[in-house]
């Protein structure tokens, strides 16, 4: 069991990413979630249901709010608006945990809504290390950075990505968030070893994973290309690896995203079940001997 | 052209070459994987416009507007991750666009469901109490000063655009009569919600949001209609809580 530092206030529980058609099935039964994850962008407008519901929610559960617009990783200045809008929603809301993705959106201000990939060189490193700091800064508070999925790979990248997240989590303390779909889709298609990647991950860093389902399609040359969808139910070979992770780590904040063709209510609850038990399997009192 | 200058254009415009120097991770070319990217910017903005204009994507079919959605990304996509807010020039966007010139009614009813979304945003305030304009001698009632709420949108149209509105998203509603309509929306709690105004109306409401009082505004209503009924529209206005403050103007005449 490794010690972590904490960068954040979220229960070692399951939590699941908000979507406004489950509020009232959430305040009737929130079953085994623990904590909602909302992404900051819904929640910045000026007033009306949105905020209300957050502010109500926020009364009952711990927030994570996750950002998925900033542009971290962009060739340009974070964006001033977006930078005071972020702060404005942390300073209302005061959540539990914030978090956004090491990737880039945003070029000649076209913001382009999607996670797009960057190299991994000393260049990209000094750049998001530095757009971190003016985050963390701006929120007054440490952030979780998220680890990409990825569908292809830069010629010019020289570190690997697991240390080129330990070395801007040393830098600039932020903590991680350790996307187990994501590094399953990532090692699906650029090749590499899932298992060897959380074994090289900075693992005392993470203060929340996330569990996602994804697609399925090929690439050139017949081989499977993982598409990081967030439309489904969490693979097997993907909960294998969050047991793989937590036999590491101990248990952690646990996420289950589901942002397209949303099921029901229950659906949400099965998943965050077997979340549950995966920890509860992982702690170290109520582990078998 | 930097990394990301590269790829906003490949992205953005499918006819563009991929970025150079990208590889599949195996040591050769990335090939087609790159065309991921491509597909969840267009297919992730596509459905954003199509949150917030359903009745336009109706009116001209799914494939048409998705069309037309990849168009209009290119030409101006959006300009801040609030995606509530992207589509701000769709209305003027589909003013411009040549093919559909003979659907004349689309940009006025874009607007309107545009208005809808902005309203449903909108911050929240607490309605004015009825009891000032029971409270306000019949006298001074012509230098009470309205405040509209900041989720009220006012559009006027020589379209009947809340006759098609009405119709696309409400079954059993009549077809759209041939005149021009005026709207109002409010939001009486947290859904928006269009209201036909009646002759004069929309002339009344104009003054009240120029911060003239209520007597000049009754004056500009009945200038267009001799009939205009002050007391049914102040009804309606109070009943949907879309006046947050009411206070006589001591300065006035």
């Amino acid at each position: 069991m490794l010690d972590q530092t904490p960068v954040n206030t979220l229960p070692h529980a399951p939590g699941v990413g908000y979507k406004p058609q489950h509020y009232s099935a959430i305040i009737a039964d929130p079953g085994p979630v623990r904590w909602l994850e909302v992404h900051a962008e819904n929640y910045m407008g000026d007033g009306g249901r949105p905020i209300a519901q957050l502010r109500h929610l926020a009364e009952r559960f711990p927030i994570s709010v996750h950002g998925v617009g900033l542009s971290i990783g962009g060739e340009g200045r974070l964006d001033p608006d977006h930078l005071a809008r972020l702060r404005h929603l942390c300073d209302w809301l005061q959540p539990a945990s914030f978090s956004e993705h090491l990737a880039w959106s945003t070029h000649d201000s076209a913001f382009l809504n999607d996670l797009l990939p960057l190299p991994y060189t000393d260049e990209t490193l000094s750049r998001v290390c530095d757009h971190i700091d003016e985050l963390q800064e701006s929120i007054g508070r440490p952030m979780l950075l998220e680890n990409p999925s990825s569908y292809l790979a830069f010629a010019e990248s020289t570190w690997e990505e697991t240390d080129f997240l330990a070395e801007i989590s040393r830098r600039t303390g932020c903590g991680l968030l350790l996307d187990v779909n994501n590094v399953f889709v990532s090692a699906t298609n650029l090749g590499f070893s899932p298992q060897g990647y959380i074994d090289a991950f900075p693992l005392e860093r993470v203060g929340e994973i996330h569990l996602a389902g994804h697609d399925t399609d090929e690439d050139d040359h017949g081989r499977p290309l993982l598409i990081d969808s967030h439309g489904r139910a969490v693979d097997e070979p993907v909960w294998a690896l969050l047991d793989h992770t937590l036999a590491r780590s101990g248990p952690r904040p646990t996420l289950i995203e589901w942002d397209n063709d949303v099921p029901d209510w229950p659906a949400l609850v099965d998943e965050a079940a077997r979340a549950d038990a995966a920890l509860v399997a992982a702690h170290p009192a109520e582990a078998p001997a | 052209m930097t990394r990301q200058g590269a790829f906003r254009s490949a992205i953005l415009d499918p006819a563009q070459p991929m970025p150079p120097d990208l590889l599949d991770g195996r040591g050769g070319p990335a090939g087609r994987s790159f065309s991921v990217y491509r597909n969840n910017v267009a297919v992730s903005l596509t459905e954003a416009l199509e949150q917030t204009f359903p009745v336009i994507r109706k009116l001209i079919g799914a494939r048409a507007f998705a069309t037309l959605a990849g168009t209009y990304l290119r030409a101006h996509p959006p300009r801040s991750p609030v995606l509530s807010r992207y589509g701000a020039d769709f209305p003027d966007f589909l003013a411009r666009c040549e093919p559909l010139a003979h659907l004349g009614y689309l940009p006025d009813t874009a607007r309107l469901e545009r208005a809808l979304v902005d309203s449903y945003h909108a911050a929240d305030t607490d309605p004015t109490d009825p009891a000032i304009f029971s409270q306000t001698p019949p006298e001074d009632l012509p230098r009470l000063r309205l405040r509209l709420a900041p989720a009220t949108r006012l559009l006027r149209s020589p379209w009947p655009i809340h006759g098609i509105w009405r119709f696309n998203t409400q079954e059993g509603t009549p077809k759209p009569p041939h005149r021009s309509q005026d709207v109002l929306v409010t939001r009486p709690d947290f859904d928006p919600l269009p209201r036909l105004l009646p002759r004069g109306g929309a002339e009344f409401l104009s003054a009240i949001t120029s911060d003239l009082p209520l007597g000049d505004a009754m004056e500009r209503a009945t200038e267009t209609a001799e009939d205009f009924d002050l007391s049914a529209l102040l009804g309606l206005l109070l009943q949907d809580n879309a006046i947050t403050d009411a206070a006589l103007d001591e300065e006035a005449p």
